[in-house]
């Protein structure tokens, strides 16, 4: 027999010649009359993927799901450029079932615009220094074998911010992603190095060619941050930090430092590379540069896809806040005049996306479709009109949310089925 | 009431004989992980804070960081006058607004602190060919970059020890953050 893996059809063959050999013929019919074709029970007739090695090896999905990430925003840096160089890359919400974000779906930015590092793990160091007790090196096999955690976590973009040009939910919120992220807790890292009383924050620098940094709360550190290798049941891609990334749950995406080589304890803060991005003149807008606000959007229906009639839609979108894990997620069908509580699919994590559901009879009347959230600490998401009273600012074109954008996202349902961005 | 004086031992008593060592936070709970010496962590130490107590030695000044700014490439992206290239300025089109911060978004002059221009400098390029400056060039890069900002003369020399005292225009001119606690709203006061 040859070692090449056979296709199920073969498979069927040569398991019916065996077994036929071994009982004299009474197996081999029983096999054969499942494959009939004039039985009752014969599946439709498609064509056999074909499998090779590869299939076999690391599965495709189907040649029919054509749902890929597209550069953002609209208009902006193409992904890769003329140079190879990636810079933002949005995941396709729209298509989105359940709260994790494939790993090839995952949102995708990079400080500067920058190539990804091919990192042999074998020679990746991650090392721990500056006011601690023990400075310590670690290597990647080292960090396997400490305590690990499981944790689903979202990571967004500062610059997901939806616009009157975007039309779909990709181009509005596609710079969010959700996934299962495995890892040591930085904590137990920093335990193992025992913290000197005089450290106050830390600086997160990755390897990867400008070895972006950014300094972060040393509380942030010791409550629930990982250095993740681990990602949705294999290794981080690559395009996510591989071998290990620093997840910083909540906190803008940039801070997830990718490419993790390096933690400094240090005394204060240390306006370094990223730094200087978040400094701001105003305490309030620095503030909400860093922990998100609880945002939520519907992913079906949205912008560009079609209702063909009236009658039973679930509504379906995702929810999630740097604050904690969603308490309460409502929807709205008449533009946000009556807002009803929405249902989760699910158990809300902390700093991870809940899927939400609200059943929905559209009547065919022009209309809009909102949803808000709130968070386990009662922040709630807000309108722009709101913010935008908050601030005491006149609600215009020129205004621009502070902080990481998380309003409320209208879509426009047409009455001839079509959905279309409600700040268009 | 008259439990108070007890209750503490009764609990702490068993954490103790459970948790061990971890509990105490005292010294590594796995001895997992190598020692660093002196040389590797000075090596990888590129992260330059507000003192400079990191910076290495070498000196340069504006002239020789005006020279390195057309041969390090720095001209071709940043543009011949600093203005109007591909990437972003590196000197105000509005330098004597009496407003810092409208003077533009410019790493040389918005930057709290020098050691943040020279940190970024040393760190991020030039493009595609990072981390290959000297610190003679990076100090003297540095210098060109405040010089044409009118942060310090042209013939004022950076180094180890008068690169941490340049005061930058902005002064503390900008928002501290909050101390951040967990559980804790974003912004006090703010409702989203």
């Amino acid at each position: 027999m040859s070692s090449k893996p056979l296709n199920r059809r073969e498979l069927l063959k040569s398991s019916a010649a065996v077994a036929g050999g071994l009982t004299l013929g009474a197996a081999a019919p029983a096999l054969g009359a499942q494959q009939a074709p004039d039985s009752h029970h014969a599946p439709p007739s498609w064509p056999m993927i074909k499998g090779d090695k590869d299939m076999v090896a690391y599965g495709d999905r189907s040649k029919y799901v054509t749902s890929v990430r597209i550069a953002h925003p609209v208009g902006g840096r193409p992904s890769p450029d003329q140079f190879g160089l990636t810079f933002h890359i949005a995941t396709p919400l729209q298509d989105s079932v359940g709260v994790i974000t494939p790993s090839s779906l995952h949102y995708v930015a990079t400080t500067r615009g920058a190539f990804m590092p091919d990192i042999d793990p074998k020679e990746h160091r991650l090392m721990i220094h500056g006011l601690v007790d023990r400075p310590l090196t670690f290597t990647v096999e080292d960090l396997k074998r400490l305590p690990s955690v499981t944790r689903l976590h979202f990571i967004e973009c500062a610059g997901n911010r939806s616009s009157r040009s975007a039309k779909t939910v990709q181009q509005t919120h596609g710079m969010v992603s959700c996934a299962e992220w495995t890892g040591v807790l930085l904590s137990t890292l920093l335990k193992e190095s025992g913290l000197k009383s005089s450290a106050k924050w830390f600086v997160a620098e990755g390897a990867e060619e400008v070895k972006g940094a950014s300094s972060m709360p040393i509380a942030k550190a010791m409550d629930d941050c990982i250095v993740a290798y681990g990602m949705n049941g294999e290794a981080v891609r690559p395009q996510n930090g591989f071998p290990v990334r620093l997840m910083v749950p909540g906190f803008e995406g940039i801070f997830h430092t990718k490419y993790l080589r390096r933690i400094k304890i240090v005394d204060r803060y240390y306006m370094n590379y990223n730094d200087f991005g978040h400094l701001d003149q105003e305490a309030k807008i620095a503030a909400l540069e860093y922990q998100i606000g609880p945002k939520s959007v519907i992913t079906f229906p949205s912008g560009e896809q079609r209702l063909p009639g009236k009658g039973f839609y679930e509504i379906s979108g995702l929810a999630w806040s740097g604050g904690g894990a969603i308490r309460l997620v409502e929807v709205s069908t008449d533009g946000g005049k009556k807002w009803n509580k929405a249902e989760f699919k699910g158990t809300p994590q902390r700093m991870a996306h809940t899927r939400f559901g609200y059943p929905w009879n559209w009547d065919g009347t022009e209309t809009e479709l909102l949803s808000r959230c709130t968070d386990e600490l009662g922040q709630v998401q807000p309108t722009r009109v709101q913010i935008a009273k908050y601030w005491n600012k006149p609600y215009d074109q020129t205004f621009s949310v502070p902080g990481l954008d998380n309003s409320v996202q209208p879509w426009h349902i047409a009455s001839d089925g079509s959905v279309t961005n409600g700040f268009a | 009431m008259g439990s108070h004086r007890t209750l503490p031992f009764a609990f702490v008593l068993p954490v103790l004989l459970i948790g061990g060592a971890p509990a105490l936070a005292q010294g590594p709970a796995y001895g997992i992980g190598r020692t660093p010496t002196a040389d590797e962590i000075k090596a990888l130490d590129i992260s330059i804070g507000p003192t400079g107590e990191e910076l290495p030695p070498g000196k340069g000044n504006a002239k020789e960081g005006a020279q390195l700014y057309r041969t390090k490439g720095c001209a071709a992206c940043h543009g011949a006058q600093a203005i109007d290239g591909t990437a972003p300025n590196l000197k105000s089109k509005d330098p004597k607004n009496p407003d810092v911060w409208a003077r533009g978004r410019i790493l040389p002059l918005r930057a709290p602190f020098a050691t943040t221009v020279w940190d970024y400098i040393n760190r991020g390029m030039p493009l595609n060919r990072e981390g290959t400056l000297s610190a003679d060039e990076v100090y003297s890069l540095t210098a060109y970059l405040l010089f044409i900002n009118d942060v310090i003369p042209e013939d004022q020399a950076l180094d180890q020890q008068s690169l941490p005292k340049v005061k930058m225009p902005i002064g503390d001119n900008y928002a501290a953050l909050p101390e951040w606690k967990p559980r804790t709203k974003r912004l006090s006061g703010y409702p989203f």
